[in-house]
């Protein structure tokens, strides 16, 4: 009971990252092909997601904090970041990633410091559900 | 899983896929690990067999330690230590294999990018795994094609082998496209049973549709292609002005886009190198051999971690390069000399223009220029000096034989490596040495004039070829030099140095003694090319920037470690890379060469496109730019650093140019290309523009 209490948990809340626009097929991508090879496999792509993107948005923070902004530069960090993002369907991330970078096209500071804010709190939110995602899906 | 590579396969291509693609062996670079680890994941899900790595440099090495590991590269555009269409490049340059590039970007420019360096695929992130289910065809279908050359191939291969026999290559006329040359690298030691058959001329009598690209065959395609333009060039056309019987369209295609890739491998070399060759030894044949293989050998061994991104160079090298002359890729050289010869003459305007770095452009006829001047250069003492040298410039295999050839073939490989070279005046003081050479490396061997014989110190060598084999790099200057170029360095006639080349000696490559200097010491600077060819007088001062593709010296020329500087005899024209800067690709290593030779033969400089004999692929590693240094140090290696033009060979003695004609064209055509950018990494190839080595 509990176990299928806490799959139905699971399941509803992985749904729910679905249709709140968190997720996108990319993160289907990855959990097919996790598999008894690699039981583990998409937990440990967000793993190194949030690993490796936290570097990113330290070049970025190093990078705004820059004056004047190089914005080439910028947009290149963030088209990486982007990169990652995409990799595993973080797709309010990416969404505002793109924001930023046509703030950065557009060699818009404000708009730039005010995007990658935005930026940083998706990326934020989206890891403390899928933390809360994995451990449940731990448990079952 | 994965099949073992089938070594001794006469096939060569065959691996033992029992159940191909299941067990395809697939290398995975990309930078961003959660890709690669994606990446991983989907390739293991469609059961190939997956080995990943976030480093470019790494990647080569493993594909270089042993080219039959893989069967497959995907690489990343976007990458902090190498740009992915440089290893793109490289890879299909040295190891012929397929690559399938990947990025976040799917702007079309990119894909056209991806496409004009040899791109099998062009894939968008993310990647989903139906796209990857599907890839082996690449696989495939270049196995398909190799077959075809195959026979060449093999042959050639042999013949790099240092088989010594010096005929070989030759006969094979040389044809052996300039991807089969890479391929044949491959395929060659799967298969060097296979097809020695393949003799030229036999376009389609085997069963096997191998295709056996003949010198002369080579020839009407350069000749068809030049008449085309290299733009409008395609298969069908070409087919059709050939008008050969028993060559279908296919073979035409492939061998174009070997020769396409040749071409932007010698345009960064400059074609200095070609000219180098084709002073060296106008002998078609011998330099053919020389060429083809070694250059691509240099590849190899240059790349190190430079890019040579001339896989056209690496066909190309053919022609120049010793070692696969035999394989078509080495009369591809001289048919694309020809065309593109710029005249060597020329060349020294022509790398005067070229300012640009990298950019071959009009420096084609300097180029042309040296390559007569290689061609002038004896061919005998070529072939003597070859032979000694082989060991010196080795930069990849480099058989003596492929000396000899070298030089006889300096014709369009030369030229056309000259002409890169010329144009590109990265040279500049490159500061990635390192890089250049190893992107050079192939190309130096490419000069295929490396007839490095005898006093040529390998060292020298080394370090020219290491130099910048293409370095065309924009930004760098100091690719070019080639200082494969250092065709060989003969020792009596070469180097009359200052006297120009022409003589009918290769002085070009001779890197002499003198010149060997060049090696060690590299890098003067900017040269990083090999300073080759004193011998030649120097080159007319070719200066235009010839831009050495030394890169390929780069890269190779530390392999090549002074035997094989030896043995090119090249002698790396210091090619005083009029910017000075220029080569500074050539690594340290191989720069010394560069800049002593130039110094040594007087002709300092110019010479050096003789690294253009560059075996194979090697692309003119050394064309270095000339800046034209002129200095007639002689002997000693004026250059340091300086620049040397690689003088297009200017013919001085009278080189032969006709090989460069070839190479001109070619390297014009090369110009032509779109993308000069072949090198855009390291390589630097500006090249394409060629022309402006010379």
């Amino acid at each position: 009971m509990e176990g299928n209490q806490l799959q139905r948990q699971a399941t509803h809340m992985r749904r729910t990252l679905f249709d709140q626009g968190y997720l996108d097929e990319q993160f289907i991508q990855l959990e097919e092909l996790q598999d008894d090879a690699n039981p583990n496999f998409v937990e440990e792509v967000v793993r190194v997601f949030y690993n490796d993107s936290a570097r990113l948005i330290r070049n970025i923070e190093m990078a705004m904090g820059k004056n004047p902004m190089d914005f080439g530069k910028l947009d290149d960090v963030m088209h990486q970041f982007k990169g990652s993002c995409s990799g595993i369907g973080a797709k309010k991330v990416k969404r505002e990633c793109t924001r930023f970078q046509d703030y950065c096209k557009e060699e818009d500071p404000e708009g730039c410091m005010g995007a990658f804010q935005a930026v940083k709190q998706e990326h934020a939110t989206l890891k403390g559900k899928l933390d809360a995602y994995f451990q449940l899906t731990r448990q079952c | 899983m994965t099949v073992e590579e089938v070594r001794g396969n006469s096939e060569g291509g065959d691996r033992n896929y029992d159940h191909f693609p299941v067990g395809m062996r697939v290398l995975a670079v990309d930078d961003d690990p959660i890709c690669l680890k994606l990446l991983d994941g989907l390739l293991r899900k469609c059961q190939y067999h997956v080995t990943t790595t976030s480093q470019a440099r790494a990647a080569l090495k493993m594909l270089r330690e042993n080219k039959d590991r893989f069967d497959l590269v995907i690489s990343d555009v976007h990458m902090p230590d190498m740009d992915g269409f440089k290893l793109l490049e490289l890879v299909g340059l040295e190891m012929d294999l397929p690559v399938i590039m990947l990025s976040a970007n799917s702007d079309p420019k990119l894909v056209m990018k991806g496409v004009t360096h040899g791109a099998c695929d062009y894939l968008v992130k993310p990647v989903r795994i139906e796209e990857l289910r599907n890839i082996w065809q690449h696989v495939i279908r270049r196995k398909k094609f190799d077959t075809n050359k195959q026979g060449k191939s093999t042959y050639e291969d042999k013949a790099l082998q240092g088989h010594g026999d010096v005929c070989q290559g030759h006969q094979n006329t040389g044809t052996t496209d300039q991807n089969g040359k890479l391929n044949k690298k491959r395929k060659d030691e799967e298969d060097e049973s296979e097809d020695t058959g393949n003799d030229h001329e036999d376009p389609s009598t085997q069963k096997k549709p191998r295709v056996v690209w003949s010198i002369e065959l080579h020839r009407k395609f350069v000749a068809a292609v030049n008449q085309l333009g290299i733009e409008k060039a395609v298969p069908k056309r070409i087919l059709d002005l050939m008008n050969v019987e028993g060559l279908t369209r296919e073979n035409v295609a492939s061998h174009l886009q070997k020769y396409r890739l040749y071409l932007k491998r010698i345009s960064s070399v400059a074609t200095q190198q070609a000219n180098m060759v084709a002073a060296l030894g106008g002998k078609d044949a011998a330099y053919m051999r020389m060429s083809t293989l070694d250059g691509f050998g240099d590849f190899r061994t240059l790349s190190g971690s430079g890019r040579l991104s001339n896989p056209a160079f690496a066909s190309y090298t053919q022609g120049g390069m010793l070692g696969r002359l035999n394989s078509p890729a080495g009369i591809n050289l001289r048919n694309l000399a020809s065309p593109t010869v710029v005249h060597p003459s020329h060349a020294q305007t022509l790398n005067n223009s070229t300012g640009t770095l990298g950019k071959l452009h009009p420096a084609v006829s300097p180029a042309s220029q040296t390559a007569s001047v290689f061609q002038g250069v004896p061919s005998s003492l070529e072939l003597d000096q070859l032979q000694q040298n082989k060991s010196a410039m080795h930069i990849g295999d480099f058989n003596p034989m492929d000396d000899s050839r070298i030089f006889g073939a300096p014709s369009a490989f030369t030229d056309a490596r000259a002409l890169a070279i010329n144009s590109n005046s990265n040279l500049t003081g490159v500061p990635n040495n390192s890089l250049m050479l190893q992107g050079n490396s192939q190309q130096i061997l490419a000069g295929g004039g490396f007839v490095d014989q005898s006093s040529f110190p390998s060292e020298l060598f080394n370090r020219d070829v290491g130099v910048s084999s293409k370095f065309v790099d924009h930004g760098r200057t100091n690719e070019n030099w080639q200082s494969a170029v250092q065709l060989s360095k003969f020792p009596s006639n070469a180097l009359a140095p200052n006297d120009s080349f022409s003589q009918g000696q290769l002085p070009l490559s001779s890197v002499r003694d003198n010149n060997s200097s060049a090696g060690p010491h590299q890098q003067n600077s900017p040269l990083g090319f090999s300073s080759t060819a004193t011998t030649a007088a120097p080159l007319e001062d070719s200066r235009g920037e010839i831009q050495c593709q030394e890169g390929l010296v780069s890269g190779s020329v530390q392999n090549l470690s002074q035997a094989s500087a030896q043995r090119w005899g090249v002698s790396k024209q210091s090619y005083s890379h009029n910017s000075n800067n220029s080569f500074s690709t050539l690594n340290p290593q191989a720069s010394p060469p560069l800049s002593q030779s130039m110094g040594q033969t007087g002709i300092t400089d110019r010479r050096m496109d003789m690294c253009l004999t560059g075996q194979s692929g090697v692309g003119i590693s050394s064309f270095l730019q000339h800046s034209q240094v002129e200095n007639p140090t002689t002997g000693s290696r004026t250059r340091s650093g300086e620049d040397y033009m690689l003088e297009q060979i200017r013919p001085q003695g009278g080189f032969v140019p006709n090989s460069y004609d070839s190479l001109d064209d070619l390297m014009s055509a090369i110009k032509r290309e779109p993308n000069g950018s072949m090198f855009d990494g390291d390589m630097g190839f500006d090249a394409y523009q060629f022309g402006s080595c010379i």
